[in-house]
């Protein structure tokens, strides 16, 4: 997976404060889309980044994660942080 | 060795809540750590807040609007010299760059430098000759119309879409959604700036303002791109945030080498939800948030004063992604003496230290 320039130069404190360089825009995320954003980062693929969570966190084991990593994602086509091309 | 301390006149002290640049340019000359000279306000009305700003300004004069002559205008100038011998005059205001752009020889006569393009140039980045300008420096515009008649607005149905801008040919901008907004719009721009007025096609995006500097050979001496975060209610920003983005940094590189822009400006574009930036208009000065650039690192206006005194500056690339500006409306306590010396005498001297060269 070729990992997106926006995603590389977006800033991410430990907070979970994300700052885009390229608009000026801010935005903030819990220590789950932290995580997937890490993973995202390290070209992790979905189901790498929904083992990372379940490993982290305490999931249900009904829950589908890679359809919450899915969203998330979803989410950053949104936001212009990643191109609309872009899957994971 | 370090350079002789520099006595800078600066105009535009208007703060106020759609301001003029001169306190932004006045507060980067002196944030920088070289500087060590003397600051001269140049102001055009006695309430102008930056007057009485005694922390920034040394010497204030008031100055005739250059719409009384350039023969006023440049008595008053020789005045103010003769007063407090200034080095290097830094205009910031659109109305008053043509006066000092015909006065450059005169000056520089006096011993007074300044970094202004030509007069050409100057007409050049005019709203009016927008797309001109676009094509020259291969940069998109939107469909921009020069309107010198009210008729010529009924002229427009099919060629622009509503909403489009009403433009002054200096300031202010007014959306308008039909022909009798446009209408209403185009004479309350006459009122105030006369004509001609322009019609602009709108972008729907995100505007990104850039503040810089052109050599006058083509290069760009430095330049920051800011987005804004908080609007006025006249759409004035509040806030804002400096940005890095190539693209822009391209386009402004090509606004330089096609004009050869020489002096401060201020380059406002748009990027359309589409992601093209279009270039919306070029402000012939410093823009009021022009502080940003000395707080992230690059300090533009320090940049001018030093190429108006005749000192090479080297093309400058770093600054602080990510420093923004948050303005404050602050009360100044003035002294009655101090309003009295202004309004009584024209002239306002808050410091008799320094070095007035």
């Amino acid at each position: 997976m070729t990992i997106p320039q926006k995603l590389r130069d977006l800033a991410i404190s430990e907070t979970g404060f994300l700052f885009d360089p390229y608009t000026g825009s801010t935005f903030s995320a819990n220590e789950p889309g932290l995580t997937v954003l890490e993973g995202l980062r390290e070209g992790l693929s979905v189901a790498d980044i929904a083992a990372r969570l379940r490993e982290a966190f305490d999931v249900p084991a009904a829950a589908d994660v890679e359809r919450d990593v899915g969203e998330f994602v979803h989410l950053l086509r949104r936001s212009g942080l990643v191109p609309e091309e872009f899957t994971a | 060795m370090t350079a002789a301390p520099l006595t800078i006149a600066v105009t535009g002290l208007n703060a106020t809540d759609n301001p003029g640049p001169g306190v932004g340019v006045i507060r980067a000359l002196r944030a920088h750590p070289d500087f060590r000279g003397r600051i001269v306000g140049l102001a055009y009305d006695s309430l102008d807040p930056g007057i009485y700003a005694r922390d920034l300004v040394d010497d204030v004069f008031l100055m005739p609007y250059p719409s009384q002559g350039l023969a006023a205008f440049s008595a008053r100038l020789a005045e103010v010299h003769t007063r407090v011998p200034f080095d290097v005059v830094i205009p910031t205001l659109d109305a008053e760059i043509p006066t000092f752009i015909d006065l450059e020889p005169q000056l520089r006569k006096l011993g007074i430098g300044s970094f202004l393009p030509s007069q050409e140039l100057f007409d050049l980045r005019s709203k009016a000759h927008l797309a001109h300008l676009g094509e020259i420096a291969n940069i998109n515009t939107p469909a921009t119309r020069v309107i010198a008649d009210p008729n010529d607005l009924r002229q427009l149905e099919g060629k622009l879409e509503y909403p489009f801008w009403i433009k002054g040919a200096y300031y202010g901008a007014i959306e308008v959604h039909d022909v009798h907004e446009a209408v209403s719009a185009y004479h309350r721009m006459v009122a105030k700036w006369g004509v001609p007025v322009i019609a602009q096609a709108g972008v729907d995006g995100d505007e990104i303002d850039v503040v810089a500097v052109g050599d006058g050979q083509g290069g760009m001496v430095g330049a920051v791109p800011m987005r804004k975060r908080l609007l006025t209610d006249k759409g004035k920003g509040w806030a804002g945030i400096a940005i890095r983005d190539p693209e822009i940094e391209e386009l402004s590189r090509r606004y330089f080498k096609a004009t050869k822009w020489r002096g401060p400006c201020e380059i406002e574009m748009m990027r359309s939800r589409s992601g093209e930036l279009h270039l919306l208009e070029i402000n012939p000065r410093f823009p009021a948030w022009c502080y940003l650039s000395a707080g992230a690192g690059m300090n533009l206006p320090w940049a001018v004063a030093q190429l108006a005194a005749g000192r090479d500056v080297a093309p400058m690339h770093d600054y602080e992604v990510g420093k923004m500006f948050v303005r404050i409306s602050l009360d100044q306590i003035v002294p009655l003496s101090d309003f009295e010396s202004i309004a009584s005498t024209g002239e306002l001297h808050h410091s008799t230290t320094g070095d007035a060269s």
